[in-house]
């Protein structure tokens, strides 16, 4: 039984470095075939006027004067010998700038999620406690509403009538860390925390109302009821806590979505995260940037549908007992 | 297990209710927080980099002629003013141009500025290895010499009128020779009125006063902070929420909403940029210069601004420079002509009609495309095809730099002197007159006569001939010069905008 298990893990973690790599050579690929490069993402059309012995000391200094399978593995190199290469952009290793970047997104990734649960969990309870009745498209509504509205119409649209109106615009103040300034950071996450929880609530709320009406019809909750439980011990209990899986799948699934960054609600609220660093970084064709934050990105991801996973095995016995 | 499961939504819910009980509680006092001493300009990028030869992007040269200081300056009409140096002359011949430099003035790590970092700098900008952008503005120096302390003397090919001018940019910007490029980048070391005090990579950029700027006038603000909201809709905000004072937009759009809300003013400035049709008068059905009038004449340039950018400009000529601007009303068919159009077709042969291929960058400014489409649909009703074909902005500098179109709907920039706006481009040994496509000796003997003149008032009329031969040719299509809109709350005074879009003024800007 053990060396099954352990062939298992092995084979999950072979998968899992074949999918990075994969990974990291779709990225190289793409990014080398999107025209233009560093040179000309810094001059603009400046670079036509260049002379070939000026172009020559650019690719040299950008390093684009090596092949490309040489150029792959340098990078390579950079990832496991720890600084994830350099951006010339900012003067600073890709790795210093993700440190920086990364705990900002998880950080509006956790809030969103919260936001997300709590609006969207109850509603869709609400919603499967009477299908079709008003309550219910109540809240189809409201999930219709969180996923047709495009975040960056509500994104402006708040921070617009924030600013405007009650001169509340945390935002505008330069972007402060949990540990800088708590209350600051906890103001200026609230409106894009608000903004990705909204727009992530409505599969919750969704996939909440059909496995909450799908375990209801279950006989185990009529036997419930006829034992006496009270309603709201059988809703939170026994329903609720029994409809748990396909919730967790939904919420991983997004949260990993979450942490890959969320461009446009940085970008409005001007939010230091790995979805901007990523977004400058194909601007400026650092290729360095993308490349690494990219894996990055896509070992987070890794994790927690790994997290996900074990999760199943505390809220269901059955996947424990398999 | 249902119960930990329970306790996770739990632990969720407090979390939340924490945050916004803290959020809500808390918004009123930060919104009411005033601005600091310093002044902060919202922008929606930092520098690229922080290396003045190199810098061509906007918030770069922005943040870098705060930092550095040049020989020559523009005042805020755009004429040539001592900068670092005090005063040059010309010797009779042209070929000798002595420059007498400031004395006293420091570097901010407090090493003095002497003739030998203009020298070395000089010399730096010109050899090929730094790729310095502006290499080509020094082409007719043949030498720089450093006789004494105060005085450098370069040796010149022949006459250059437009040198002084050339050297105001900060991609002239003097440096100290101790200081290397890899150096620089991390640490500016300039002579401006400003300092580095402190960089967050994406965020945020701030100067420090520099008390030993040699200005006659300190800057007044201690600070300026260079702050980076990406979006400029949400710069508007920041300022109607007061926690930015100053902002430059280009679309009018942003501009219009901006001054909307009644508590900033936004001030327009004639932009020395210019929106243009380029023409590739080597390419194609475009070869014929009767194709290229029967262009020209076919388009209305004001329904191209009303349609494209609000109406939010002027139509213009060539050279948008004050000193020298072109009269739009002198082109050949200053207004649309469909007729004569037919005519200059016909007499092309290709009274069929033609097809040119034109490439259009989205992303890269915010009217280009609807540009393109209006001189689409107007040159539909003269025969003419304009095939369009939008770019990802990478890929149209790609294409731009190859000089691989027909046709291009660009926005170019423009410079305070004629020669350093057009000369590049249209003299047939131009660095760009491969991308400008067209050239002519006639061209070439006009601009050579306009560097030997130094004399301003015999200069425009020469440039008036550049002018008038480049819109006789159709060598390109110019449209229309937009504004720059430069944004203030009610508490800023002082700041002085420009057409080139320069911030230089904020050395003389207050917050009170």
């Amino acid at each position: 039984m053990r060396r099954i298990a352990g062939n298992r893990a092995a084979r999950r973690v072979a998968s899992t470095l074949g999918t990075l790599f994969g990974v990291a050579v779709f990225v190289f690929v793409m990014l080398r075939a999107i025209p233009g490069n560093q040179i000309t993402a810094g001059l603009g059309t400046e670079a036509a006027a260049l002379t070939p012995a000026q172009k020559q000391a650019l690719e040299q200094y950008y390093g684009l004067d090596q092949p490309l399978v040489t150029q792959f593995f340098a990078w390579l190199g950079n990832m496991f010998t720890g600084n994830f290469g350099y951006s010339a952009r900012s003067q600073q290793s890709v790795l210093d700038l993700t440190l920086h970047a990364l705990p900002v997104t998880f950080e509006l990734a956790v809030f969103s999620i919260v936001l997300a649960l709590l609006i969207g969990v109850p509603l869709g309870m609400l919603s499967a406690s009477r299908a079709n009745a008003p309550r219910d498209a109540f809240g189809q509504v409201v999930s219709l509403a969180g996923l047709s509205i495009p975040a960056f119409l509500l994104a402006t649209t708040l921070l617009s009538i924030f600013a405007a109106s009650f001169g509340f615009n945390p935002n505008g103040q330069g972007f402060a860390t949990l540990i800088e300034n708590p209350l600051l950071n906890l103001q200026q996450m609230f409106l894009p925390a608000l903004v990705l929880g909204f727009g992530i609530a409505a599969p919750i709320l969704r996939t909440t109302r059909t496995a909450v009406l799908e375990v209801r019809s279950h006989d185990f909750v009529r036997t419930a009821r006829a034992k006496g439980v009270p309603e709201r011990r059988l809703q939170v209990r026994h329903v609720l806590g029994n409809a748990l899986v396909p919730i967790v799948t939904m919420t991983g699934l997004q949260f990993g979505y979450l942490l890959g960054g969320a461009v446009v609600v940085e970008q409005v609220f001007s939010v230091p995260g790995i979805g901007r660093q990523v977004l400058l970084g194909i601007q400026q064709k650092e290729y360095a940037v993308v490349q690494s934050t990219v894996l990055v990105i896509a070992l987070a991801f890794v994790v927690v549908n790994l997290l996900t996973d074990a999760l199943y095995r505390i809220i269901d016995p059955r996947v424990r007992a398999s | 297990m249902p119960r930990g499961a329970l306790s996770a939504v739990g632990i969720a819910a407090a979390l939340s209710i924490a945050l916004t009980s803290c959020s809500s509680s808390s918004g009123p006092a930060a919104g009411g927080d005033s601005p600091a001493k310093g002044l902060v300009v919202g922008v929606t990028s930092d520098p690229d980099t922080l290396f003045p030869w190199k810098a061509t992007q906007f918030q770069a040269v922005n943040v870098l002629q705060n930092l550095y200081g040049t020989l020559t300056e523009f005042d805020k009409d755009l004429n040539v003013v001592p900068g670092l140096a005090e005063s040059w002359e010309t010797s009779k011949d042209g070929e000798q141009l002595t420059l007498k430099l400031r004395q006293g003035v420091t570097f901010a790590d407090g090493s003095t500025f002497d003739s030998e970092d203009v020298k070395a700098s000089l010399e730096k900008i010109m050899d090929e290895k730094t790729a310095a952008v502006a290499r080509a503005s020094l082409s007719s120096v043949k030498s720089v010499d450093a006789p004494d302390a105060n005085t450098v003397v370069l040796e010149l090919t022949g006459p250059d009128a437009a040198l002084p001018a050339n050297l105001a940019t900060v991609n002239m910007a003097m440096l100290s020779s101790d200081d290397t490029e890899q150096e620089l980048t991390t640490t500016p070391n300039g002579t401006g009125p400003f300092t580095l005090s402190k960089r967050v990579a994406s965020q945020s950029i701030t100067l420090a006063r520099n008390d030993k700027y040699w200005g006659p006038e300190k800057p007044k603000v201690p600070t300026v902070e260079f702050r980076v909201i990406p979006d400029e809709s949400s710069i508007v905000s920041a300022m109607q929420s007061g926690n930015v004072q100053l902002a430059v937009f280009d679309d009018p759009l942003v501009a219009q909403t901006a001054e909307g809300g009644g508590t900033i003013t936004v001030a327009k400035t004639p932009q020395l940029n210019y929106h243009v049709l380029q023409l590739n008068a080597r390419h194609g059905e475009l070869k014929d210069v009767n194709v290229r009038l029967a262009i020209q004449c076919a388009i209305d340039r004001k329904q191209v601004l009303d349609t494209a950018a609000l109406g939010e400009g002027e139509v213009t000529g060539p050279i948008t420079a004050p000193a020298y601007k072109s009269d739009p009303s002198k082109r050949p068919c200053p207004t649309r002509d469909l007729a004569k159009a037919a005519g200059y077709l016909a007499k092309a042969g290709k009274s069929g009609g033609v097809t040119v291929k034109t490439i259009v960058s989205q992303g890269e400014y915010a009217t280009s495309v609807n540009e393109a489409q209006n001189l689409k649909a107007q040159l539909a009703e003269a025969k003419i095809n304009l095939e369009l074909e939008v770019l990802e902005s990478g890929a149209f500098v790609d294409r731009w730099v190859a000089a691989d179109f027909d046709a291009a709907v660009a926005l170019n920039g423009g410079r305070p002197d004629p020669d350093g706006s057009y000369g590049r481009y249209f003299t047939s040994d131009g660095n760009l007159n491969k991308v400008a496509g067209y050239s002519s000796p006639e061209l070439d003997k006009l601009f050579a006569e306009g560097k030997a003149t130094t004399d301003q008032a015999a200069r425009k009329p020469i440039y008036d001939q550049v002018a008038a031969h480049l819109e006789d040719n159709a060598a390109w299509i110019w449209l229309f010069a937009g504004y720059t809109y430069t944004a203030t709350t009610a508490n800023v005074q002082g700041f002085v905008p420009m057409a080139s879009g320069s911030l230089q003024y904020l050395r003389t800007t207050s917050v009170s």
